[in-house]
């Protein structure tokens, strides 16, 4: 029904006799944010429709209405019936059209297809991922149940565990209470022992009185004769003074062994203070020739201290045999002192050797460590970059050599060098690539705005189709009359119409040469001839984002504009006239 | 090396005098003396019932000879053949007798332990020691006989008497802290008693003549614990041979642990420490030296029984105190010779069969040992011998002890002995060591 109400537009318009308006009122509806309604419209509507879309009755209409589908398209083509009933067409703009339409819906063809590839790729794309995602879900579940098999695990240890502390504690328990009882048992064994052992020495006890009690006959020594001591001495009363005797000789005995192990210890410490007095005689006898060649600076404090050494050691000497202990401390001491000197002399010995053998392995040089390491290092590196001279050396020989009679390899390393020129070329390429683009947009950019300057242009033409029409009726005899039945211009729209149409097929052939010359009378102001850069140039000043919807108010502007300048003409056409007569004729001459 | 022939003799009993001069042999209920050198007999006596237990006393005049199934005991004179002595303990029962140092006492133990009799030849006075206990070696007398130490037992608690000998005067009487005393030795010069607890603690304590407490040593705790004591001739070292197979050395100015032997199965060059290890097996090769490493066969005690076999049970110093031979129960084929001045292990004579007795020289440091075979083993430092006895019939050596001069050994069989006299070539190399 939209398609309907949109042609019932005109209808109501045509009825009203006022066809500028009707011109102007149709391409106001014909605004861009209502054609992709209109198209949907369209395609939703052609099956409703009863019957084909154009009829023997509504030719010139369906004209119309295609000339205007086409204009919308930004194709310039003017369909126009080749008879005044619309029977048939001329048919080199509509092959034209047709083409053009062809080649649109080929180009959107190859989007379509290229967007389905590009769909099938999404979706192949978007199936890789669900199965990934599956896949990963499957993970994740299988790591899940691992986590719960763990934690599963985790607590049956741990319920292990318990159980085993729980057993722990029992035989701790169990130990406890074991080493109590035997504990307990010990002491009862114990106890008992001691009581058997009291019972039995008690039975002894009396066995031993029933014995003597019993005056046991058998108990007897039969000798035939009394025998004498074995040291020949008679048996001595037992007297206190005996007793005596016996303590004074045990102690005796004690008395004399441990003066005898006394003795035996003061021979020993004797040997070890003659061992220690010759050990410290040798020391000195060592350390003294050493002393001054090898300490050097400490030298007066070492000889206070060797002074000091030879006193004690007299001292010694001296109080050897008196006071046993002070001898023996200072000895001692001094043995001491001497053995850390000694210890340092052979420490330092010992460095010094060491030093030496270090010094032998280095070559006899007193260079440190460290900087003998640097050196090292050094001529390390040293060796390091000749051999990388010597490598590079030799592979540029055999580079050399090989490209003499070898042309493969030849090849492959030129190959190798021209490596880095094509990345060069690669680079190049790709900033010819990124030109290449912004070249097309340019293009693009270029094909919308000659969409545009097409409408404007139609504009322009319907312009002057009706300033056309003016002047003819000016200049025709019925001025009045047309003046007068303007209004009920029914019966007339088809005179109208024709000039009109005919008009914009004139500025259809005419494009090539006078494109500009029709501009906007905003765009007028270029009145030399503009170039393809200039209109670029002015293009660019706009957004290409917004661009589309920019020119579209822009055009709707213009035509508005139009409108105005159209009644502004029409005041002065008395100045206009002459220069459109002119125009008029020059294209007529070009058309013939 | 000669061997004389065989005497007939019976329980082993058959001891050399003190002086050397003299052997003595018991053979059923005759007691037979024969002169060392001759082999002559020279006094026979005839006892009242078969002999149990045969002893020299310490100047070689008498020898007593004990009934112990009887209550017996019978002393004989060599000076005077008709002289006789007997003894008689009466319905109480004897089971030990032996001579005081003096050589004019006998003490005897009677049953039960009840009490210690000692019976003087001299004045025929008779007096009893009470409470003595009935232990592994509860009397011992120092070694110049002026000393006894009689372990006791009363009211639960050990005590140690030291009695004079010349007079039987107690000179001391003091508690010991032991659980249970085992055993007690004088040291070699007389001055300090060593006493050991029973196998169930170890513990060692040395008293003083005057019977102060010297020192105290535990290895240590919770098992089963000394099972032998010995002192060296020198009085320098004790030596504690105990249950966990190891023989501690103690010294005689610290009292403290200057060594420790072990007994290992398997002997290899660092536990040898240099010295070579000898092995004397009886056959194919029987002086065949085997360089370490070396396994020993070890039998492993039953758990369940008392006195399990193992540990070191029998400690020997030579007589120069240079070496102690040892046994280990365990390792019953095996003893063990320590150097005492490097306080390692010299050697290790493993036979075949057990080692029934081991002897050192009482002049050289030279071991011999028997296994129960017919053969005769040897060893000093230089090396080891072993030598078959030449006598028919199979004899078996089952004990042997030394002559005191070192001249010859007295074998003995199970009811024979025959005499070895050692080389006299070997005597001069040994006598160069």
């Amino acid at each position: 029904w939209e398609r309907g109400g949109r042609l019932r537009h005109p209808w109501v318009f045509f009825s009203n006799g006022e066809n500028n308006e009707i011109s102007r009122m149709s391409h106001v509806m014909m605004s861009p944010s209502r054609q992709s309604n209109l198209e949907l419209a369209y395609s939703l509507s052609t099956y409703s429709v009863i019957g084909a879309f154009c009829t023997e009755d509504n030719v010139p209409q369906c004209l119309l209405h295609i000339n205007q589908e086409l204009a919308s398209l930004g194709l310039p083509v003017c369909i126009e019936a080749s008879s005044p009933e619309g029977a048939n067409l001329n048919a080199v703009p509509v092959l034209n059209a047709v083409y053009e339409l062809l080649q649109i819906h080929r180009r959107d063809m190859c989007t379509l297809e290229e967007m389905e590839k590009e769909q099938m790729k999404k979706s192949s794309s978007l199936d890789l991922i669900q199965m990934t995602n599956s896949r990963l879900k499957d993970q994740l579940e299988l790591s899940i149940r691992e986590k719960s098999g763990l934690y599963e695990t985790e607590r049956q240890l741990q319920l292990k565990l318990k159980t085993l502390q729980r057993c722990l504690k029992g035989e701790k328990d169990e130990v406890q209470k074991l080493q109590s009882i035997i504990a307990s048992r010990a002491s009862q064994y114990s106890h008992d022992a001691k009581r058997k052992e009291r019972e039995a020495a008690k039975l002894k006890e009396r066995l031993s009185q029933l014995l003597i009690d019993r005056k046991d006959k058998k108990l007897a020594i039969d000798v035939l004769n009394n025998l004498g001591r074995s040291d020949g001495k008679r048996s001595q009363w037992r007297t206190t003074k005996a007793t005596a005797s016996h303590e004074g000789e045990m102690y005796k005995f004690l008395l004399c062994d441990y003066e005898e192990s006394q003795k035996s210890l003061v021979l020993e410490n004797a040997e070890l203070k003659k061992v220690l007095q010759q050990m410290k005689k040798e020391m000195m006898h060592i350390l003294s020739p050493c002393q001054p060649s090898s300490r050097g600076a400490t030298a007066d404090e070492e000889l206070a201290e060797s002074d000091e050494d030879e006193k004690t050691r007299d001292s010694s000497r001296d109080t050897l045999d008196q006071s046993c202990e002070h001898a023996r401390e200072q000895l001692t001491n001094s043995i001491r002192l001497q053995w850390r000197k000694l210890r340092n002399h052979v420490e330092k010995l010992d460095n010094q050797a060491s030093q030496v053998l270090h010094q032998m392995e280095s070559n006899k040089d007193m260079i440190p460590f460290e900087t003998h390491q640097d050196e090292m290092e050094r001529m390390r590196h040293e060796v390091q970059q000749c051999k990388e001279f010597i490598h590079a050396q030799q592979q540029l020989l055999q580079q050399q050599l090989s490209t003499s009679f070898d042309d493969e390899t030849a090849a492959l390393l030129y190959d190798c060098y021209t490596l880095e020129e094509k990345e060069r070329l690669k680079e190049e390429w790709r900033l010819f690539e990124e030109q290449k683009r912004n070249f097309e947009k340019e293009r693009r950019n270029f094909t919308e705005a000659a969409i545009r300057l097409g409408r404007e242009k139609q504009a322009f033409e319907e312009d002057r189709a009706a300033w056309f029409k003016n002047h003819f009726l000016n200049m025709t005899p019925f001025t009045n009359r047309r003046r007068c039945s303007s209004s009920d211009g029914q019966s007339s729209l088809s005179i109208i119409s024709e000039p009109e149409i005919r008009m914009s097929v004139k500025a259809h052939k005419a494009k090539a040469s006078t494109y500009t010359t029709f501009s906007t009378p905003k765009s007028s102001r270029s009145t030399a001839a503009p170039s393809t850069t200039d209109l670029y140039r002015t293009l660019r000043l706009i957004p290409d984002c917004s661009s589309s919807m920019h020119s579209n108010q822009v055009w709707q502007e213009s035509s508005t504009n139009g409108d105005e300048d159209i009644r502004i003409k029409s005041k002065s056409r008395g100045l206009h006239c002459s220069d459109l007569d002119i125009f008029a004729l020059g294209e007529d001459d070009s058309l013939t | 090396m000669n061997f004389s022939e065989l005497f007939k003799q019976s329980n082993q009993l058959c001891k050399v005098s003190p002086d050397g001069k003299y052997l003595a042999t018991c053979v059923q209920y005759r007691l037979v003396v024969r002169d060392v050198s001759t082999l002559q007999i020279l006094h026979l006596y005839t006892c009242l019932d078969q002999v149990s237990h045969m002893e020299w006393s310490s100047d070689s005049l008498f020898i007593l000879c004990a009934m112990y199934k009887r209550g017996l005991i019978q002393v004989w004179s060599l000076e005077q053949p008709d002289w006789h002595c007997k003894i008689d303990e009466g319905s109480i029962g004897l089971v030990s007798s032996r001579w005081s140092p003096d050589g004019r006492h006998i003490l005897n133990t009677t049953e039960f332990h009840l009490r210690v009799t000692v019976w003087s030849l001299c004045t025929k006075a008779v007096s009893y020691m009470k409470y003595p206990k009935a232990c592994q070696k509860g009397i011992d007398f120092s070694k110049d006989g002026g000393y006894m130490a009689l372990a006791e037992r009363r009211d639960c608690k050990d005590y140690v008497s030291i009695f004079v000998c010349e007079d039987w005067h107690l000179l001391r009487n003091f508690e010991t802290e032991t659980q249970d005393l085992s055993g007690l030795e004088w040291s070699p010069n007389g001055c300090v008693l060593a006493v050991w607890d029973s196998c169930l603690e170890y513990k060692v304590l040395l008293y003083s003549l005057d019977g102060r407490l010297l020192s105290t040593y535990s290895a240590y705790e919770w098992s089963l614990g000394v099972k032998c004591v010995s002192w060296s001739p020198s009085s320098q070292f004790l030596a504690i041979g105990s249950y966990d197979e190891k023989v501690r050395i103690l010294n005689h100015i610290t009292w403290g642990k200057i060594a420790q032997f072990e007994h290992p199965a398997s002997i290899d060059n660092t536990k040898a420490e240099g010295n070579f290890v000898l092995s004397v097996p009886e056959l194919p090769h029987p002086d065949e030296i085997c360089a370490p490493p070396i396994q020993i066969p070890v039998v492993k005690p039953d758990p369940d029984r008392a006195n399990p076999k193992i540990g070191v049970s029998v400690l020997a110093f030579s007589s120069d105190s240079r070496y102690l031979a040892s046994r280990n129960d365990n390792m019953a084929t095996a003893v063990w010779v320590w150097d005492m001045q490097k306080m390692s292990l010299e050697a290790v004579l493993e036979q075949t069969a057990a080692v029934r007795c081991f002897q050192w020289d009482p002049r050289h440091p030279r071991l011999a040992l028997c296994t129960g075979n017919s053969k005769l083993y040897l060893w000093s430092p230089r090396g080891c011998v072993s030598v078959q006895v030449p006598a028919e019939g199979g004899f078996q050596v089952q004990s042997l002890s030394w002559h005191c001069s070192g001249d010859f050994l007295i074998l003995l069989g199970k009811d024979q002995l025959c005499l070895c006299y050692m080389d006299e070539h070997a005597l001069v190399q040994d006598a160069t060591l």
